[in-house]
């Protein structure tokens, strides 16, 4: 396999990495930075990738892992991860400033959550993945993750429930 | 859509037993303009969603072509090439010379009278070097005798 093919191959779900990546580690370079290195560790893996049902399920427990053990080190040298970078976009109507703040809650109440929930509301309720592969790509059972999941969404309804009273309050 | 159908599949979401499909149609009526005012409070949520699912890798990605790999690899099998030629060269210049020097035979006597003899010529022949060299010395004396003559008045 050339680059070109290679990067033919991974275009479909090199977004869908990224957002994963973000969704761990918070910050934008390091999420760009973890996405190009898991790639590069896909391209050095050229010649056995042929023999994979499923390359981007694989991709994603690639990075799933690689994001996980980025976090543990940076525990263990006790830094802290600082949110600074929201994106910017371009809004030039009040709705969707509005919207923007809120959604902006919405990411920060899922940045609290443990990091497997995270995973898998970024991958059921974002990437709109099957319990089938989120299963496979976590190597969990789907109960499991059904029961994570329901967890997840209720703590970030919870969550929003009270901001959105203090809205009103 | 009927608000009693969207209760249910928000109930049926919370605990995590929707269909793709259902979370789909969740989606499209957050997103539309008509949400009653009781779900007011999920339209973030599921507007959210959609919006993440928009967030591009945007860096360009750098791939290390296969050739740099192969040459770098090159490089190290050179390397390692060279540094054994030069340890086998160094290494068979020294045993050659370690071998030189056990090789050079001087010759043994086997009489003690003609050893004893020889041993005194060989002497001999250093002690009259040795003579040689202090003869340079006698001239010494004089400035000796002189400093004496000079230094005695």
């Amino acid at each position: 396999m050339n680059q070109t093919e290679f990067m033919q191959l991974v275009n479909p779900f090199k977004d869908k990495l990224f957002r994963v990546a973000k969704r761990l580690l918070v910050s934008t370079e390091e999420a760009e930075d973890a996405t190009q290195e898991v790639l590069v560790k896909l391209w050095n893996r050229n010649e056995s990738l042929e023999q994979y049902n499923s390359v981007e399920a694989l991709a994603m427990t690639m990075t799933k892992n690689f994001c996980l053990d980025q976090l543990k080190s940076k525990r263990a040298s006790n830094m802290k991860i600082v949110h600074t970078n929201f994106t910017d976009r371009e809004a030039s109507v009040q709705q969707k400033v509005e919207d923007r703040d809120t959604w902006n809650w919405v990411e920060k109440i899922m940045n609290d959550l443990p990091e497997q929930q995270k995973l898998i509301v970024q991958m059921r309720d974002i990437e709109e993945m099957e319990f089938e592969e989120i299963s496979t790509i976590l190597e969990m059972n789907e109960q499991a993750i059904r029961t994570a999941l329901s967890r997840a969404r209720k703590t970030i309804r919870e969550k929003m429930v009270k901001t959105h009273h203090y809205g009103i309050g | 859509m009927a608000l009693d159908r969207i209760e249910k599949l928000l109930e049926k979401y919370f605990e995590a037993q929707t269909t793709l499909e259902e979370e789909k149609e969740l989606k499209d009526y957050f997103a539309s303009a008509t949400v009653a005012p009781n779900f007011e409070q999920y339209k973030p949520l599921f507007g959210y969603s959609l919006q993440a699912k928009n967030e591009q890798f945007t860096a360009t990605i750098k791939l290390p072509s296969k050739h740099q790999s192969k040459k770098s690899n090159r490089v190290v099998w050179l390397s390692i090439a060279a540094s054994a030629v030069v340890f086998l060269g160094v290494g068979l210049f020294t045993f050659d010379s370690y071998n030189d020097n056990q090789a050079q035979d001087l010759g043994t006597i086997d009489d003690p009278e003609v050893a004893y003899r020889e041993t005194q010529k060989a002497l001999n022949m250093i002690s009259i070097s040795v003579n040689k060299g202090i003869g340079g010395m006698r001239y010494l004396k004089e400035y000796e005798q002189s400093k004496n003559r000079i230094f005695k008045k």
